[in-house]
């Protein structure tokens, strides 16, 4: 509306920008460490081995690591949309069947002005729980599932209010950091599963060498990094989206002008308990509720703060219900 | 040290101005974007409303009066949007009479519930609520858009460039017609008077 919110808005994508930059640039750095790490551990191991056997001196596994991270988060960019929508089983709607379906192209067509944004392709999760998310690098390029509950519970203003918050995180460009941030807590998961298992052997070591303590010191601080990677990406994921959800509320409560819309939307979503089926732990982040319908995202303090993907719920309804109550005393004026 | 320093001043006072006009041609042309959004769901509406006529005609012999006023409502919207921009009271002007007659027929809908169940009605009126939506919401982003502009070359760093831009104030999308003003009480006509 105001100068304001559009400067924050600004530097909110330039921060999205920024962060997504970062997210990349660490899962390539974290992997360039694990694997110049092995490298430099490797060679201390070979350094005083004998002198026609292996001396590890050139930094193959740190090279090819770095190399494969790069193409990983390459591909994750390239795919990542896809990949989320895959694992929750959305179709897209093309050809609008049903009532329902075609109102909800309609509301979106709606918010996609209001937003002044390209319309973003429309897919539905065939989940009874409401819930909705955005995916995408680029308001171009974004796409905008809501689930069949959504469909079905809610009136044509609070699905308005359920998609323009969606459509604020892809104006905002949330949808590009979180979806790169699903991609490759993904990717970081899937290859520790599976190197884990390579590594476990232990590989035979043949103990006629003492390794210095600083040798020692390193091989735990990889082996401790090594088990710690999915869990770390997991609380990337987690303390990254409690703030956008808010911020997203508001530019919703922007496009709509209907702030107490979706705040009675959230309470069906809250309402309606059940977790959401169709939506897996790695895309949570991206939904407008928690769709694991975990108890601890009704709480606020520092550990919910730390573990919950979501802000409280009832936070957020009392905000919105405050930017409601504080636009029926202007118009009263 | 010192030539360093005054090279840094000096490199922010020539990028400063720089940026500060490039943000502002780029708030004009996203205004310039956004009223061209308005025109684009104008021109959809005025294409719709015959398909929309025409369905209901057959199920409401009864309230022709208010089809003729939507129908006439429509040439006329049609016919003053193709005198060009120049005239943007005239088009919102005419604009408005067609979204009140528009409303009047959505309530007349409303009023008979045979209406409804005769053919598509129902998905007509769905139709006909997301025009008019689609025409509100582009209108909302021209005026925040707008103000966006008309804020940033008045505020005091960037209005030192205003000129420079060639900015001037964009003139918002304002319901001026009474007609329009009164909508809410069209409702309330419909029902017996006191």
């Amino acid at each position: 509306m105001s100068d304001e919110a559009s400067l924050n808005l600004f530097q909110q994508q330039e921060a999205n920008r920024r962060r997504t930059v970062v997210l990349v640039a660490g899962f390539v750095a974290f992997f360039a460490w694990l694997g110049f790490g092995g490298d430099y551990i490797y060679y201390l191991f070979t350094r005083d081995a004998p002198r026609y056997a292996y001396h590890h001196a050139f930094p193959w596994f740190g090279i090819g690591l770095s190399l494969a991270a790069a193409a990983i988060a390459w591909y994750a960019y390239r795919t990542g949309p896809q990949k989320v929508l895959w694992s929750t089983g959305a179709r897209e709607i093309v050809d609008p069947r049903t009532d329902k379906e075609r109102q909800l192209v309609n509301v979106v067509e709606e918010m996609a002005i209001a937003a002044g944004v390209p319309r973003p392709r429309i897919w539905i999760v065939d989940d009874p729980d409401p819930n909705a998310f955005a995916t995408g690098t680029d308001p171009l390029h974004s796409h905008v599932a809501v689930t069949q509950g959504v469909l079905d519970l809610c009136t044509r203003d609070e699905l308005q209010g359920v998609v323009a918050h969606e459509l604020g995180h892809v104006k905002n460009l949330d949808v590009r950091l979180m979806t790169m941030l699903a991609a490759l807590v993904g990717a970081v998961a899937l290859m520790h599963d599976g190197t884990s298992r390579v590594l476990r052997p232990g590989g035979g070591s043949s103990d006629e060498r003492k390794p210095s303590p600083l040798v020692l010191i390193l091989l735990v601080v990889w082996i401790v990094s090594w088990i710690l990677a999915p869990i770390i990406a997991q609380l990337l994921a987690l303390g990254v989206s409690r703030k956008r959800e808010y911020l997203a509320d508001a530019m919703s409560a922007q496009f709509t002008r209907n702030p107490l819309a979706l705040a009675s939307a959230l309470q069906k979503i809250e309402g309606a308990d059940a977790p959401t089926a169709h939506i897996k732990r790695g895309a949570a982040h991206l939904c407008i509720a928690d769709p694991l319908g975990r108890r601890l995202t009704s709480h606020d303090g520092l550990f919910a703060d730390a573990l919950a993907t979501h802000p409280p719920m009832a936070k957020r309804i009392a905000i919105l219900r405050g930017m409601g109550y504080a636009q029926l005393k202007q118009d009263k004026r | 040290m010192a030539p360093l320093a005054f090279l840094i001043v000096l490199v922010v006072v020539a990028a400063w101005p720089i940026a500060a006009y490039n943000g502002l041609i780029a708030l004009k042309n996203q205004t310039l974007n956004a009223f061209k959004q308005i025109d684009v769901q104008l021109k959809r509406r005025h294409d719709l409303i015959p398909n929309l006529v025409n369905a209901v005609r057959g199920a409401m012999d009864f309230e022709k009066s208010t089809l003729e006023a939507v129908i006439q409502a429509r040439n006329q919207a049609v016919k003053v949007n193709a005198t060009g921009p120049e005239g943007i009271k005239q088009i919102s002007r005419a604009e408005n009479v067609l979204s009140s007659a528009l409303q009047r027929l959505m309530v007349v809908v409303e009023q008979y519930p045979q209406l409804r169940a005769t053919g598509n009605i129902g998905q007509l009126q769905e139709e006909l609520t997301s025009t008019e939506n689609k025409v509100a919401f582009a209108r909302q982003l021209y005026n925040d858009t707008a103000t966006q502009y008309n804020t940033k070359q008045q505020q005091f760093p960037t209005s030192l460039v205003a000129g420079l831009a060639k900015a001037q104030p964009a003139d918002l999308w304002e319901i001026e017609d009474q007609g329009e003003k009164a909508v809410p009480q069209v409702d309330l006509s419909l029902k017996p008077k006191t």
